[in-house]
């Protein structure tokens, strides 16, 4: 099977240099990362680490400077359907209500009405939104406008699910919930997840495989596969190693900065 | 499959509307509070006024007795009795005329001035040249121009309803979130569909206000068009009935004026509402 050798999207030697009034900044050096299809994939780091950056690459918000950026080994030029981007600020469309923010991608691919409807309906169910259609998104809470964003772009057949600090901009409790119900959905469909997070405990509790990066120039510095089985325990002594270990890793950083 | 339906209606922000109990004090008090205001100045002009001949100023109860003789006639029977209709019709055509062109001129180049930046480097720096000028000191132009009658009015208040419309248009498909941008292009809405798709219902409540505002200022501007060599229309009476000293025709004209500018964006809201009711600060 070649999907077993090709990835699903590779990062190969990827460089980012932003010039600002005439000044330039390297927000990303050297990156290589390939993600195998279905495999969740924490990005972890300071900020100004280039993770964030990396991901909006991918979606293809935004191209590098250096290397090369491929989904199934097609290098990504624009935006697109099959990657689709779960902003922490939702980026819902505030005209629209629940129901046709989901069919706002089936819509614009020239789906059918009948076809719009079966899909919104099933994806509407599986965040829980059933009666929540007509409602639109300023009446919503922040979880609720979170799950609406997820639902959208899975209705929209994404492959990929590319997800910016989705989380950060909710209460604990909240954020909880949307971390275990992201996970059944993940491993109910089979998507492939590139997460962004600052929270270690989080990017534990949701990864296949970290990837820690580094600030001052963003880089990748290293990669740890989690191994703990699903669904994890958050209080285990083995999650708390991981906890430690990225922790120190994370914090090494800053000692190296400040020395 | 995790559907989560008590923890979505845990979650929700929609507000309960309060059972509608026989409370009516606070129901009325507003009214009540609204009311007595203008009802106090209504007092003060009465007795201000009433029973001097030599007041400049007719008594309320004049000007309601004249009111009804403008819109129905039977009471004075002079030339201005039962004209009303006549004025108002005359007034309103050119207010939704004039504001309807302006419409349909700013509309179309807001938009090509917010999204394309050549269209705005040509355009814009002209418009800002113009736009102090008031629209009130286009009349003597307007009237070399269309000549005396109601063309130079109605000219008058298409530049009134323009400039509110021109700017706002302009600001609001200027003002897009960048987010709902990228948010269309990943669900596959790219290129001139985003103009359609994003751009025009984002900038809805901006054009709203817009509309909005230069309705109000067509109203304003509709009396002093239609001052100076107009035969109808309630700034032409108005302006008539001081020439001849018919001081309750002047009020009543005021009064009339002010009750369907106050209709008219009463009607604006209520569309506003239907349209925008996904937006926090217009539902």
């Amino acid at each position: 099977m070649a999907d077993a050798v090709t990835p699903i999207l590779e990062i190969k030697n990827v460089g980012k240099i932003y010039s600002q009034n005439g000044r330039s900044i390297e927000a990303l050096r050297g990156a290589n990362l390939a993600a195998k299809k279905g495999e969740f994939i924490c990005l972890i780091g300071a900020s100004g680490c280039g993770k964030s950056t990396l991901l909006r690459m991918a979606a293809g918000f935004e191209t590098a400077t250096h290397g090369d950026i491929m989904m199934w080994g097609v290098p990504i030029t624009e935006p697109g359907p099959s990657r689709g981007m779960v902003f922490q600020d939702y980026g819902l469309f505030p005209w629209l209500n629940v129901r046709d923010n989901i069919g706002f991608g089936p819509k614009s691919r020239g789906r059918t009405n009948a076809e719009i409807r079966e899909t919104v309906g099933h994806f509407i169910e599986l965040v829980g939104l059933q009666n929540f259609a007509d409602v639109y998104p300023h009446q919503l809470s922040g979880g609720m406008k979170q799950r609406v964003a997820i639902a959208r772009v899975l209705a929209n057949d994404a492959e990929i699910v590319l997800m910016d600090e989705p989380f950060g901009a909710l209460d604990a409790m909240t954020r909880e919930r949307l971390q275990d119900e992201l996970v059944g959905i993940w491993s109910r469909t089979g998507l492939t997840v590139l997460f962004v997070t600052h929270a270690i405990e989080e990017a534990i509790f949701l990864a296949d495989r970290v990837v820690v990066m580094s600030p001052g120039p963003g880089r990748i510095d290293n990669e740890y596969v989690i191994d703990l089985p699903r669904p994890r325990d958050t209080t285990g002594a083995e999650f708390n190693e991981w906890r430690r270990l990225l922790a120190s890793q994370l914090h090494s950083h800053h000692g190296r900065k400040a020395g | 499959m995790t559907t989560l339906a008590s923890d979505t209606e845990h979650e929700t922000a929609a507000p309960r509307e309060a059972s509608s109990a026989i409370n009516w004090w606070p129901r009325l008090r507003p009214v009540l509070l609204a009311v007595a205001f203008p009802l106090a100045l209504l007092a003060i002009w009465h007795f201000a006024t009433a029973g001097r001949p030599a007041s400049l100023i007719p008594p309320p109860y004049d000007v309601w007795l004249e009111l009804q003789d403008l819109a129905f006639g039977g009471i004075n029977d002079d030339a201005y009795s039962k004209t009303l209709h006549i004025h108002l019709l005359a007034s309103i055509s050119r207010v939704y005329g004039g504001f309807a062109l302006a419409l349909i001129v700013a509309l179309p180049l807001g938009m090509l001035i917010g999204r394309i930046s050549l269209i705005r480097q040509l355009i814009d720096p002209t418009i800002q040249l113009l736009r102090p000028v008031p629209v009130t000191a286009w009349l003597p132009l307007a009237m070399i121009i269309f000549g005396l009658g109601p063309r130079s009015a109605f000219f008058l208040v298409f530049l009134g309803a323009f400039y509110p419309i021109l700017v706002n248009t302009i600001f609001g498909v200027r003002s897009v979130e960048p987010r709902l941008f990228e948010a269309a292009a990943m669900l596959g809405c790219s290129g001139s569909a985003q103009f359609f798709r994003v751009v025009l219902p984002a900038s809805l409540p901006s054009i709203f206000t817009g509309m909005r505002l230069g309705l109000g200022f067509a109203w304003v501007v509709i009396v002093v068009g239609e001052m100076t060599g107009v035969q109808t229309g309630l700034g032409a009476i108005i302006m008539e009935a001081r020439q001849l000293s018919r001081t309750e025709i002047v009020i009543s004209g005021m009064i009339v004026i002010g009750a369907f500018g106050f209709l008219s964006d009463q009607l604006v809201m209520l569309i506003g509402r239907r349209l925008l009711a996904w937006s926090p600060s217009h539902g």
